[in-house]
C-alpha cells in the first residue's frame, strides 16, 4: 500500500473547561480521501475535539497541522479558510431564508445574484447525488433537507475536510442510507471526512478507519476491516473501575410502578419510545442506561405527567392501599392530588427543576405553595426545611436568600435533590443526578439514593457512567433508540455487555448495514447477552 | 364632491408614517425592537426646526436647498444622538430594549417640547421665519403641478420630503431584499449566532443599521412640522409627534417588515388618520357627533390589531417578526 497523504494532523491537543479536562494530549491523523469514524461514549470529548478544528473552541495546548503546515484556527471563518467544514448537530441555518440564501450567507467575494447561486447549488447537489431545491425555505424543510443544506454550504465554500457531528441521530434509516451514499461520493472526490458517532453498526458500514476516544483520551485507531463490534465496544468502554459504592440487597420488594407497552412520539412524529414495558419495585434502585437521546427524558417525563403518549399505560401502586392508579393523561398537580408520592429530579436543573432567579427558600416553597388557606404564603416552614437541607447536604451558600443560579452546579443539584427527597417520595426518579458534580458530591447523592432505597422508596436512576450504574443499581434497563433492549441484573452484568445492549438495534441494522458478516456477528452476541442476563 | 384635499392630505400624512415605519424596520431587521421611535420622531422634528431657524435667522433669503439641507442634517444629528443612546445601551450593554425604548420616548417628547418652546419660539420672528420657510421651501412644489388637473394636484403638488420619503422606502427595500448587505442584516436579526459563525460582524451591523433607522425615523418629525404643518408649531406639537411615532411602530407589523409595503401601509394609515376631518365629504348627509369623530380616529389601531391576529393565524414564518427581535446578543452566551 502506498504511503498515504496526511490531510489533517492534531498534535497533543489539550482542552480544559475549568477543572474538567475535556481532551488530554490527543494526537491523531486524518488521511486524504478517507472516512474516519470518531467513536466514544457520551462525554468522551469527541465534539469538543472537533469544535477545536472548526474554530468554535481554541485548544489550551498542542497544535493543528493541515497538509503538513501548522495552522491557527481561531474562528469558524479561519476554519473555512483552511477548507474545513463542520456540520453541527444543531443546524446553524436562518429559518426564513431559502437554501441558496443560507449557503451564500457570509460568503465574501461573490455577487448576490440569486439565479447564478441557485444554479451553482444545483450543480453541486447533482455532482454528489443530493436532492435539493435551492429556492425552498428552511422552515419548510425536513431535518434531512436541513442537513443537506449544511453539507452543501460547506462544499460550496470548497471544504476539503468535512466533519459531521452525529449526522444520523436525527435521520430515518432510509435517509441515513442516502447520506452514506453521498459521503462515499465525497470520498471518491478526494475529500476527507470525519464522522462523530456512537452507533457501531454505522461505523462498520461507512468508515475506513475508526479512532476511539475515552474520557478525553485518545485510545487508538483500527482499520475498519480489522474491527468488529466486541473489539470496538471494549475500546470504547474500557476496563471496569471499582467504585466502592455501598449497596444493600433489596428488601421486601413490592411492585410500585408498572409501565406497559408505552409508546411516545414527539411533535415531529419521531418515535421516541417504542413499546417499553417494565416495573419498578420498592426498596430497589432501577438504573436506566442508554446513549444520550435514547428516550430516557421522554420516558421519565411521561411517568411524571409532562409528556403526552398515545399508547400504553403507567400504573402507580399505592403502598398502603395497594390500589392501582392510572397516571395516563394526568398533569403533575393532578398526580400529586391523587395521593401519588412521586418526586422527579429532571435533567435540566435550572430549566425544569428550579427557578434560577429565585432564592433557595422560594424554590423549596414551589413544592408546597398551594398548601394552607391563607392568601399569604407560609414562608416559615419552607425556610426551616431549606436550612435543614443546606445543613444536611452541606450546600455551600452564603445564605438561603441568594438566587439559586449563583450557586455552583453541584450545589444547585443538591438543592433540587434535597427538596424532592424532603417530600418523602414513594417513587423517586432522577435523571443524571451527578452530572457535573465532583467526586464527593456524587457520593453524597449516591448515599441519599441508597437511604431512600432503604426506606422502601422505588428509585429510578438514569445515568451515563456505566461503572456507576453497575455499582449502584440493583437492576438496569437498557434503552436503545427508544426500545428496551434488556433488563439485566446489575450484580452480574459485565460492562461490555451493557455497552452492547446500548448500541443494539435490530431495525437499524437491517437498513443501514449491508455487511452480512457484521449483522451475523451482532446477532450472535445479542443472543448471548439476552439469554444470559434477563432478570 | 371635492376629493382632492382629502387625497392630497392623505399623502402628506402618509409620508410622516413612512419615515417612522422605514426607520423602525431597519431597527427591527437588526433584531432591535425600538420603542423609542416616538422619541426619535420628536427630536428629529426639533432638529429640523432648529436647522431651519438657524439658516433663516442668518439670512431670510438663504437659497432654499441650503435651508433644506441644513434642516435635514440637523434632524439626522438630533435623532442619531438619541438613537445612539439607545444603541449603546441595548447593543453594548445589552439592556432591556423595551424599557430603554420607552424611557427614550418619554425623554424625546419632553426634550422636544423644551427646545421648541423655550429656545426657538421665544426668539424674535421665530414663528414667522419658520412659517415662511415651511411654505416657501419645504412645501415648494413643481410650479406647473397645479395645472395638471386631478393627477397633478394630488400627486405632483407636494414638497421635497414627500418624494424623498418615497425614494428612501424603495431604496430600503432594494437594500434589504436585493443585496448581500441586506441578506447579512436580516441574518443578524433572525439568528445572530449563526450570522456570527459565518463571519458577519454582528455588532457592527447592528450599530450601522440602528443609526440608519434613527436618521430615517427622525425625518418623520421634520416632515410633520415643516411640511404637513407648513412650519407652524402648535402647542401640542411634541404630543402629536409622539402619536405619529407610536402609529409608525404599529405600521411595521401592518406592513410585515417590508419597506415597499410600508408605502401602501402608510397611505392607508394616512387616509384613516385624516378621514375623520373629511367625514362630511366622505359621507354626505351624515352628521357626526364629536364622539363619533373621535371613534373614527381609533380605526388605525384597530386595523393593526386585526392584522396582528391575521398574521398570527396564518403562522407562516416569513410574515413574522425577525426571530431574534428583542433578544440581546452576546457571543459567549451559547
Amino acid at each position: 500500500m502506498p504511503e498515504r497523504e496526511v490531510s489533517l494532523e492534531l498534535v497533543s491537543i489539550t482542552k480544559r473547561f475549568g477543572q474538567v479536562v475535556a481532551n488530554n494530549k490527543v494526537s491523531m491523523k486524518l488521511y486524504k480521501g478517507e472516512i474516519l469514524s470518531l467513536l466514544g461514549e457520551n462525554g468522551s470529548g469527541k465534539t469538543t475535539l472537533m469544535n477545536m478544528i472548526s474554530g468554535i473552541y481554541f485548544p489550551d495546548e498542542g497544535h493543528i497541522k493541515i497538509d503538513g503546515q501548522e495552522v491557527v484556527i481561531r474562528s469558524p471563518l479561519d476554519a473555512f479558510k483552511h477548507k474545513i467544514g463542520m456540520i453541527h448537530q444543531h443546524f446553524k441555518l436562518i429559518d426564513v431564508f431559502t437554501a441558496a440564501q443560507n449557503i451564500i450567507l457570509g460568503n465574501k467575494g461573490e455577487k448576490y445574484q440569486i439565479k447564478k447561486i441557485n444554479e451553482k447549488v444545483r450543480e453541486i447537489a447533482s455532482r454528489y447525488g443530493f436532492d435539493i431545491d435551492p429556492k425552498k425555505k428552511v422552515f419548510d424543510m425536513s431535518v434531512s433537507e436541513k442537513q443537506t443544506v449544511e453539507i452543501i454550504k460547506a462544499l460550496y465554500r470548497g471544504a476539503n475536510i468535512l466533519i459531521l457531528d452525529e449526522p444520523t441521530a436525527v435521520l430515518t434509516p432510509q435517509e441515513t442510507e442516502k447520506l452514506f451514499s453521498v459521503i462515499r461520493k465525497m470520498k471518491a472526490d478526494g475529500k476527507s471526512i470525519i464522522i462523530i458517532t456512537h452507533k457501531l453498526n454505522e461505523v462498520l458500514a461507512i468508515s475506513d478507519r475508526v479512532a476511539i476516544l475515552r474520557k478525553g483520551e485518545y485510545i487508538g485507531d483500527v482499520e475498519t476491516k480489522n474491527a468488529d463490534i466486541p473489539l470496538l465496544t471494549e475500546m470504547m468502554v474500557g476496563e471496569k473501575v471499582e467504585l466502592n459504592i455501598h449497596r444493600e440487597e433489596p428488601k421486601k420488594t413490592k411492585e410500585r410502578l408498572r409501565v406497559t407497552h408505552l409508546s411516545i412520539k414527539d411533535i415531529n412524529g419521531i418515535q421516541k419510545i417504542k413499546d417499553v414495558s417494565f416495573s419498578a419495585y420498592s426498596g430497589e434502585i432501577l438504573g436506566i442506561a442508554g446513549i444520550a437521546g435514547a428516550g430516557q427524558k421522554e420516558l421519565l417525563e411521561a411517568i411524571a405527567g409532562l409528556q403526552h403518549y398515545e399508547k400504553g399505560s403507567v400504573i402507580y401502586i399505592d403502598p398502603k392501599t395497594e390500589k392501582e392508579e392510572n397516571l395516563k393523561e394526568k398533569n403533575p398537580r393532578q398526580i400529586r392530588e391523587m395521593g401519588v408520592r412521586l418526586s422527579f429530579v429532571p435533567e435540566d436543573r435550572l430549566g425544569m427543576g428550579l427557578v434560577g432567579n429565585m432564592n433557595l427558600v422560594d424554590n423549596v416553597l414551589l413544592r408546597s405553595y398551594e398548601k394552607g388557606r391563607s392568601p399569604f404564603l407560609d414562608k416559615h416552614n419552607p425556610k426551616e426545611l431549606t436550612n435543614k437541607i443546606v445543613e444536611e447536604l452541606q450546600i455551600a451558600t452564603e445564605s438561603v436568600n441568594v438566587p439559586v443560579r449563583t450557586l455552583s452546579g453541584g450545589n444547585v443539584q443538591k438543592v433540587l435533590v434535597g427538596r424532592e427527597i424532603a417530600a418523602s417520595p414513594k417513587l423517586l426518579m432522577t435523571a443524571y443526578p451527578v452530572r457535573g458534580l465532583d467526586i464527593n458530591s456524587s457520593y453524597l447523592i449516591y448515599d441519599l439514593l441508597n437511604k431512600q432505597k432503604e426506606k422502601g422508596t422505588a428509585v429510578i436512576f438514569v445515568g451515563e457512567d456505566l461503572d456507576v450504574l453497575i455499582a449502584l443499581c440493583d437492576r438496569i434497563m437498557v434503552l436503545s433508540s427508544g426500545e428496551c433492549t434488556g433488563i439485566v441484573d446489575a450484580r452480574s452484568i459485565k460492562k461490555e455487555e451493557l455497552g452492547m445492549l446500548m448500541v443494539k438495534s435490530n431495525d437499524d441494522l437491517k437498513n443501514t448495514a449491508p455487511h452480512v458478516l457484521v449483522d451475523g456477528l451482532l446477532n450472535q452476541n445479542n443472543e448471548e447477552t439476552e439469554a444470559g442476563y434477563e432478570y | 364632491m371635492d376629493y382632492i384635499p382629502l387625497l392630497f392630505g392623505t399623502i402628506e400624512v402618509a409620508v410622516i408614517f413612512l419615515f417612522g415605519c422605514v426607520g423602525e424596520i431597519f431597527y427591527e431587521k437588526s433584531g432591535h425592537l425600538n420603542l423609542g421611535i416616538p422619541g426619535i420622531v420628536c427630536v428629529g422634528g426639533a432638529g429640523g426646526v432648529f436647522g431651519t431657524f438657524l439658516m433663516m435667522n442668518l439670512n431670510p433669503d438663504m437659497p432654499g436647498f441650503v435651508v433644506l439641507l441644513v434642516a435635514m442634517l440637523m434632524s439626522v444629528v438630533f435623532s442619531c444622538a438619541l438613537g445612539g443612546i439607545y444603541s449603546f445601551l441595548t447593543i453594548t450593554f445589552r439592556c432591556n430594549q423595551n424599557v430603554t425604548g420607552l424611557a427614550l420616548s418619554i425623554f424625546g417628547n419632553g426634550f422636544t417640547s423644551f427646545v421648541l418652546n423655550q429656545f426657538i419660539l421665544p426668539r424674535e420672528n421665530a414663528s414667522t421665519l419658520l412659517s415662511i420657510a415651511g411654505q416657501k421651501i419645504f412645501c415648494a412644489s413643481l410650479p406647473f403641478a397645479k395645472d395638471l388637473g386631478f393627477f397633478g394636484q394630488v400627486f405632483l403638488n407636494h414638497g421635497f420630503l414627500v418624494y424623498f420619503g418615497l425614494v428612501v422606502a424603495i431604496l430600503s427595500s432594494i437594500l434589504l431584499f436585493r443585496t448581500k448587505i441586506g441578506l447579512n442584516l436580516r441574518a443578524v436579526g433572525e439568528d445572530p449566532a449563526t450570522a456570527d459563525a459565518v463571519g458577519i460582524p454582528v455588532i457592527k451591523y447592528k450599530y450601522i443599521f440602528n443609526f440608519l433607522g434613527a436618521a430615517i425615523a427622525g425625518f418623520a418629525g421634520t416632515a410633520y412640522i415643516m411640511n404637513y404643518m407648513n412650519g407652524i408649531i402648535g402647542a401640542s406639537v411634541s404630543a402629536d409627534l409622539e402619536a405619529f411615532g407610536w402609529l409608525s411602530v404599529a405600521l411595521v407589523i401592518f406592513t410585515l417588515w417590508r419597506p415597499h409595503l410600508s408605502i401602501l401601509g402608510s397611505l392607508i394609515f394616512g387616509f384613516l388618520y385624516i378621514a375623520p376631518s373629511y367625514a362630511s365629504v366622505l359621507f354626505p348627509g351624515v352628521t357626526f357627533t364629536f364622539y363619533g369623530k373621535e371613534l373614527l380616529n381609533l380605526i388605525p389601531y384597530v386595523v393593526t390589531i386585526v392584522v396582528l391576529i391575521i398574521t398570527s393565524i396564518v403562522g407562516k414564518k416569513n410574515v413574522q417578526a425577525p426571530a431574534a427581535l428583542g433578544k440581546p446578543y452576546f457571543r459567549e452566551d451559547r
